[in-house]
């Protein structure tokens, strides 16, 4: 299987006035075509900057300090350097190839406008071709069902905004239009298109099992409930069939019976759009129920990457281990992990966790492991092997 | 065991103003006739999704909210009890009645009765992000409600405070720091500290370890395991996730939409849930074990509202096996096997 996204030797620091945080330590991480693949760690571990780092979204006065994050482009059938993209060139990407769910879907839908047309935002940014040739389709069967009068069009006015979608149905984002829809003859264009954008997303709502879509597009955030909100986040996301879609916690603020519904949702959009996601979550349970392989993070890299059966059933990293101890289980004694978790600020030399793991040897305190593979599929980051 | 808390069909309904007069225009029936007992010494974990009443009925149990009705037997013998019974079978204007009740129902007491009782009964808040005054030093947070009660002061105060904090796993060395300067667990352990500064016999906790992650909820719940064996408390411990009820609680109660629907052991609402609500619970809870995946019952719909509930079974519109009856009349809380009740016309 192609890896659609190669992370390698990224380092994400934080130049705060307490001093630099290392929040992504020569991090090392591959995600294939059509896996999901989970992020599993605690609070601070990384997990959020490791996805914000592939969209390139780190917030101030956080850096990128190095390293590289390849993308296979399907379309282009080449490999992109994202860190090395101009400004402009990333943005065509966000949204488009890589998209992104937020962990509170109440804070990532604006508050003063409706779902729909906070949906039909991203399709007319991204997907604007489409939406011209639909445009044009629309008037041209208007126009043969009842002319003018039915389309609202003047004929003599229709061979230029004939050439204008055209336009726009070739390339993404021409220039001409965009002068000329401001001029009040040809702004009906925008609207048509606008149009055309709002019924795409009834379907995308219907696609991601909302009932009575039409009637949600028209709501606003705050008269859903969070699931419903959640399921719009998503359809969102999955406005241009990213090839990736980045999940930060999707179901930290939902109830259970709600996250299952969500995790169903993940399960079939995996199957059914062939997109890969990256699955970032803290709750073991998520990641075991919706990932094909599991990456647990801990202080800013990864300790160990395996498939869940592997990961769950034979936990090789100490903090791995004590991590799936720590899970309350009925009938099973709870088991802490010593200590506090490594301070950002200030973090130990050598492996990350060795002043916390019951198996430290010397070498530990002065050398960081590297991922070695030792079964199929299954990547440790420990001194033990 | 003998009972320390009996709750009687306790009903709390919060009204919702409208208008320009602000007349109440609705209820929000949060707690909507809860009956539950709490055994000395036992763990009891409350569980249920996001606004089913879980934490109202906590509040209402320590009488921080006073309830609409019904009743709150805090450790009164059941002869009081049958008689209070007794007298309200007879009519509601009775002045013995009413003595007994105000002299028994914790549901009745005000001022300084509920001062007294708050001594015995305690509760740790959900957040210990937003549960701790920033502008306070731990000392004096943790100090406070000894100081208020006027039990200790000066240097035995200082002493009974470093104590406190070395019971929940702190240093003295951290008495003059603020909140701030502390990670969630430990803040939860301040919260805690607090409310052992009273010497409670009951400690109501409402969601401790939903703030916190998975290596640091364990190192509380093991904390809560020994202080319950040292001080011989009783808990009632809300969460929404039922694999830390089920693996910490002694029995555990299930709420849907301000009612009770099934209280059982844990092994038994693990294993063989009777309430479908419950069977649902159980099968969408994430079991960090990938052979766990299968058989999995997703609910339809969420959660109604609790201030428009739907008639009968509130159950009812996401449940498979939903019937006539189920929509006409409310199933009562019944006995179906030792120690276990359920609400439900068609138990699995």
């Amino acid at each position: 299987m192609e890896n659609l996204i190669r992370i390698r030797d990224l380092t994400v620091r934080f130049y705060t006035y307490e001093g630099v945080v290392h929040a992504i330590d020569d991090l090392e991480l591959d995600i294939r075509q059509g896996e999901t693949l989970g992020i599993v760690g605690e609070t601070g571990s990384g997990k959020t900057m490791t996805a914000l780092a592939i969209l390139r979204l780190i917030p101030y006065p956080g850096r990128i300090e190095s390293g590289s994050i390849t993308f296979f482009d399907r379309d282009l059938h080449r490999e992109i350097e994202l860190l090395k993209l101009s400004e402009d060139k990333m943005r065509s990407i966000r949204g488009n190839k890589i998209s992104m769910v937020f962990q509170e879907p109440g804070a990532a839908l604006n508050p003063v406008y409706t779902i729909g047309d906070q949906i039909s935002e991203v399709c007319l940014l991204h997907r604007r071709s489409e939406l011209g040739n639909r445009a044009k389709q629309r008037v041209e069967s208007l126009l043969r069902d009842g002319g003018g009068p039915a389309a609202g069009i003047k004929r003599p006015f229709w061979h230029w905004q004939r050439r204008l979608y055209n336009k726009i149905a070739q390339e993404s984002n021409p220039l001409e239009p965009r002068f000329l829809s401001h001029l009040p003859l040809f702004r009906r264009l925008l609207w048509r298109m606008g149009d055309e954008a709002k019924l795409l997303t009834v379907d995308m709502l219907k696609d991601v099992e909302i009932p009575d879509a039409a009637r949600v597009a028209i709501h606003y955030p705050h008269e859903l409930s969070g699931g419903m909100k959640q399921r719009a986040v998503i359809a969102m996301a999955l406005a241009c069939s990213p090839e990736l879609l980045i999940a930060d916690e999707p179901t930290t603020s939902l109830d259970v019976t709600i996250q299952a519904q969500m995790l169903e949702l993940f399960r079939r959009i995996k199957v059914e759009k062939g997109a890969s996601v990256l699955f970032v979550t803290h709750n073991l349970g998520v990641a075991s129920e919706v990932c094909d392989r599991v990456a647990v993070m801990y202080a800013g890299s990864i300790c160990e990457v395996a498939s869940v059966e592997e990961l769950f059933l034979h936990p090789s990293h100490p903090y791995t281990k004590a991590l799936l101890d720590a899970v309350p289980m009925p009938g099973k004694e709870l088991q802490t992990i010593p200590g506090a978790l490594a301070d950002p600020l200030n973090p130990p030399p050598g492996c990350r966790f060795h002043p916390r793991c019951p198996s430290a040897m010397p070498v530990c305190q002065q050398e960081k492991a590297e991922l070695k593979e030792i079964g199929k599929d299954h990547m440790v980051a420990c001194h033990l092997f | 065991m003998n009972t320390l808390i009996d709750i009687r069909s306790l009903k709390k309904h919060f009204p919702i103003v409208g208008g320009v007069l602000r007349r109440p225009i609705g209820m929000v029936r949060a707690v909507d006739g809860v009956s539950l007992v709490i055994k000395r010494g036992q763990w009891l974990g409350l569980v249920g999704e996001s606004g089913c009443g879980k934490t109202t009925l906590a509040k209402t149990v320590v009488r921080l909210l006073k309830p609409t009705s019904g009743h709150i037997y805090f450790d009164i013998p059941d002869e009081v009890k049958v008689e209070i019974e007794e007298l309200e079978s007879l009519g509601r204007n009775n002045s013995k009645l009413n003595s007994l009740l105000k002299e028994n129902d914790l549901a009745t007491f005000s001022g300084s009765r509920v001062r007294l009782f708050r001594r015995r009964a305690q509760l740790v808040h959900q957040d210990p992000f937003t549960s701790l005054d920033p502008r306070m030093k731990i000392k004096d947070i943790v100090g406070e409600p000894l100081r208020i009660y006027r039990i200790l002061s000066g240097q035995a105060l200082k002493t009974a405070v470093e104590e406190l904090l070395h019971t929940v796993g702190l240093s003295a060395g951290q008495l003059s720091r603020y909140p701030h300067q502390f990670s969630g667990g430990q803040r939860q352990r301040i919260a805690i500290a607090r409310a052992l500064a009273m010497k409670p016999e009951f400690i109501a906790f409402d969601e401790p370890t939903s703030a916190l992650d998975v290596s640091v909820q364990a190192q509380i719940l093991n904390l809560l395991k020994d202080l319950k064996k040292e001080f011989g408390l009783t808990y009632l411990y809300i969460t929404h996730e039922l694999l830390i009820a089920e693996s910490v609680c002694d029995y555990i109660a299930v709420m849907y939409l301000g009612k009770v629907v099934e209280m059982a052991r844990p092994e038994e609402i693990f294993h063989k849930p009777l309430h479908p609500y419950s069977q649902s619970l159980v099968a969408s809870t994430p079991v960090p074990d990938p052979k766990r995946r299968v058989g999995r019952i997703v609910l339809r719909g969420e959660v109604p509202s609790p201030s428009n509930p739907p008639p009968g079974c509130t159950f009812h519109p996401r449940c498979s096996r939903a019937s006539q009856e189920c929509r006409e009349l409310e199933p009562a809380l019944e006995p179906v096997g030792e120690d276990h009740y359920v609400a439900c016309f068609h138990p699995l």
